[in-house]
């Protein structure tokens, strides 16, 4: 068992698996558990905030926000120290940050407003001029002060395991504080975040919702500010709702699922500060969150890049399984030779595995069988399709010539790409037109 | 009324009373500041000078009965809600601060969604709706506000026939039921067919009136200034307007 004190200790053994559990399961004494739990509540309340500054694209801005706490910490550290009081208190520290980190923002604002700026070279000059001023601030603090100046170097990088248990009650409380509030005005932050021109005219004070929204997001940087530090608190307010996008499409479950990535996040970086405490939490918290976030980006369903792959893939193949068809239909050759196919593959390009593949789904799909002498024969459903597609192709060809004025020389390549694309809708449409114009129509398919 | 960017005036001595219970269309060439206009009456961008009042009271009294259509490119359409989701907002004024949107606001929103035949597309993320479809949604929400008086920027811009035909469906049944509604619109050659009045609007008003008064070969020209082929395409309107075909009810 760790003593409670063990936990500011520094140490290089490595941890016994025991050790390991017990500081997984909240039994690794009093201390750690809250710094444990703080995390986990900060990351949760970071996930949560962290999808509205998305949904508002104001992920950037909140960089600037923490890198411009820094001067603020400096200055509120000095001052208390001159005034005779403990310089290392987190609440007079916080609310340094928090001023300075708003006087940030707000110039951020008025660069804006005042010259023709864009916003990233705005937060791009503020982010840094404030992050200067805040390291010329601790190098005189270093200089003058030297007994507190690594409890302040603490808030660049992060130190989770140091935190005194009353700095980890009031980081957790201001993140119990943001989760509520953001659960409260779900309704309200999403309707602003998604059209703040209808929100005012619908009568809601948008600039209030918008300074409460800002308002949370500045309350836990600050809050993240010691255990995470202010270079990479950012990560835990914009990598959580990024990773839950890939996965949902739906307001509520994003929310819910940046809260649950964010919170595991902070979870996983302080157990692995307990057990090492050389390791910077807040590095380990954020590795985590890229982690969660690489296999959102390659797995997720639907949006993930490898759903998105094999999505396109399978169009691609379904329109050179058409081709295929359409090529038999208009030989009249209900049997295709390998022959056939691989003069085909020629033209359209086609590697040899994609046209396995295409093969392979096509026999699937019902629409071809194999034929006695190596060859393919199409089946009923085939021989439709392709003369499906082909009618499509003619159908289209002849609207671009008489109605879109287009010369016919120049038709045949669109019409290639079209043709598997259109809708009954449009088709019955197309019809409807060229009737008109007197356009004697492609036969229809014998089914 | 007069609405400046930067200074620069984009919009002189509007003055204008819109008749109640009509359709009013504001039609112009690119850079006329029609939207500008209604971003204006709605206080959503700020006027130089002059007043907008409301059935006789200021916005800030009348906006309850209000109903806003924004242009479609205005929003991010990958916004993580579905099309019921949207139309809810519309009911959130009515929801009030706080609360979640309860069962008889969502069979409302649906209702709103139906009266645009959209009800099929409910729970559709808005990102997987075409152009059309999502100008309905939006329409579906400003009925969901349940308003006296609607703006709407721009509704027919790009639009499909189908949804078109919805929304002229739409406008009728609101004048019906004694509403007014005021419509950016771009296509001159539907003015007649759709709208009972017309503003003629470039950085001031050329004429403003019922169509068939205001909607005339001079005034387009003065709008339009010299643009012919505009003019020929808008002559046929014209001479449709002047021959008394009004808007069919």
């Amino acid at each position: 068992m760790i003593a409670p004190a063990a936990i500011a200790e520094v140490h290089d053994h490595l941890p016994t698996i025991s050790e390991i559990i017990e500081t997984m399961t909240f039994r690794a004494g009093y201390n750690t558990t809250l710094v444990i739990a703080g995390t986990l509540l900060l990351g949760v309340a970071a996930g949560v905030i962290g999808v509205f500054a998305l949904l508002r694209k104001r992920s950037l801005m909140t960089d600037a926000l923490s890198h411009a706490t820094l001067p603020g910490i400096a200055i509120a550290f000095i001052a208390a120290s001159t005034l005779g009081y403990n310089g290392r208190s987190l609440p007079v520290l916080l609310v340094g940050a928090t001023v300075s980190g708003v006087l940030g923002v707000v110039c951020i604002q008025a660069i804006l407003r005042h010259t023709r700026l864009r916003e990233d070279a705005a937060i791009g000059i503020v982010l840094s001029v404030f992050f200067g001023a805040g390291v010329v601030g601790l190098s005189y603090i270093q200089r003058n002060h030297s007994a507190g100046a690594a409890g302040v170097n603490g808030f660049i990088y992060g130190q989770a395991a140091t935190m005194r248990p009353s700095d980890v009650a009031l980081m957790g409380g201001i993140a119990l504080i943001a989760i509520l509030s953001s659960l409260l005005l779900l309704k309200e932050f999403s309707l602003v975040c998604f059209n703040d021109a209808f929100a005012r005219v619908d009568g809601w004070p948008v600039t209030v919702i918008d300074l409460l929204m800002m308002g949370l997001v500045v309350l836990v940087t600050v809050a993240g500010l010691q255990a995470v530090g202010l270079i990479l608190v950012v990560a835990l307010l914009i990598i959580p709702p990024v990773a839950a996008r890939f996965w949902t499409n739906r307001l509520w479950l994003l929310v819910l699922l940046a809260g649950a990535i964010g919170g595991l996040s902070g979870y996983f970086g302080s157990v692995v500060s307990a057990l090492l405490p050389r390791q910077p939490a807040g590095a380990v918290i954020v590795l985590s969150c890229g982690v969660v976030f690489s296999i959102s980006m390659v797995a997720a369903p639907a949006r993930g890049v490898v759903a998105t792959s094999i999505r396109r893939l399978r169009l691609r193949l379904r329109i050179a399984g058409d081709h295929l068809l359409e090529a038999a239909h208009e030989e009249r050759a209900p049997v295709i030779s390998r022959e056939t196919i691989v003069a085909l593959s020629r033209v359209r390009g086609w590697p040899a595995p994609f046209r396995s593949l295409m093969v392979f789904l096509l026999r699937r799909g019902g629409l071809i069988a194999k034929a006695a002498n190596e060859g393919l024969r199409l089946t009923e459903a085939g021989v439709e399709r392709g003369a499906r597609v082909s009618r499509n192709h003619a159908l289209w060809e002849q609207y671009l010539v008489s109605y879109a004025d287009i010369a016919p020389s120049h038709v045949d390549w669109s019409v290639d790409q079209v043709e598997h694309v259109l809708s009954d809708e449009l088709i019955r449409d197309l019809e409807r037109r060229l009737a008109e114009r007197a356009v004697a129509l492609p036969q229809e398919p014998a089914s | 009324m007069t609405v400046a960017y930067h200074r620069k005036p984009v919009l002189w001595d509007v003055d204008y009373d819109a008749p109640p219970n009509k359709l009013i269309a504001i039609v112009g060439p690119n850079g006329a500041g029609k939207s500008t206009l209604i971003k204006a009456c709605l206080g959503l961008v700020p006027r130089a000078s002059g007043q907008v009042e409301f059935w006789g009271a200021p916005y800030r009294k009348a906006r309850s009965r209000l109903g806003y259509v924004p242009q479609r490119e205005s929003v991010d359409w990958d916004f993580p809600v579905s099309a019921l989701d949207v139309v809810c907002m519309g009911r959130y004024r009515r929801i009030g601060w706080f609360w979640p949107v309860t069962r008889s606001h969502k069979q409302a929103a649906l209702a709103c969604l139906d009266r645009v035949g959209m009800r099929d597309y409910a729970s559709r993320q808005i990102s997987q709706l075409s152009g059309g479809q999502q100008q309905r949604v939006f329409l579906a929400r400003a009925l969901a506000q349940e308003a006296d008086l609607y703006f709407m920027d721009e509704p027919f811009a790009g639009v499909d026939a189908a949804t078109e035909r919805a929304i002229v469906g739409v406008l009728r049944q609101l004048r019906s039921s004694g509403k007014t509604v005021v419509v950016v619109h771009h296509d001159l050659q539907t003015v007649p067919e759709y709208f009972d009045e017309v503003i003629l609007l470039n950085m001031r008003v050329v004429a403003s009136g019922p169509v068939r008064d205001v909607f005339t070969r001079e005034n387009l020209h003065k709008t339009y200034g010299g643009r012919l082929t505009l003019l020929s395409e808008a002559s046929e309107a014209v001479a449709r307007a002047a021959s008394g075909e009004g808007p069919s009810r």
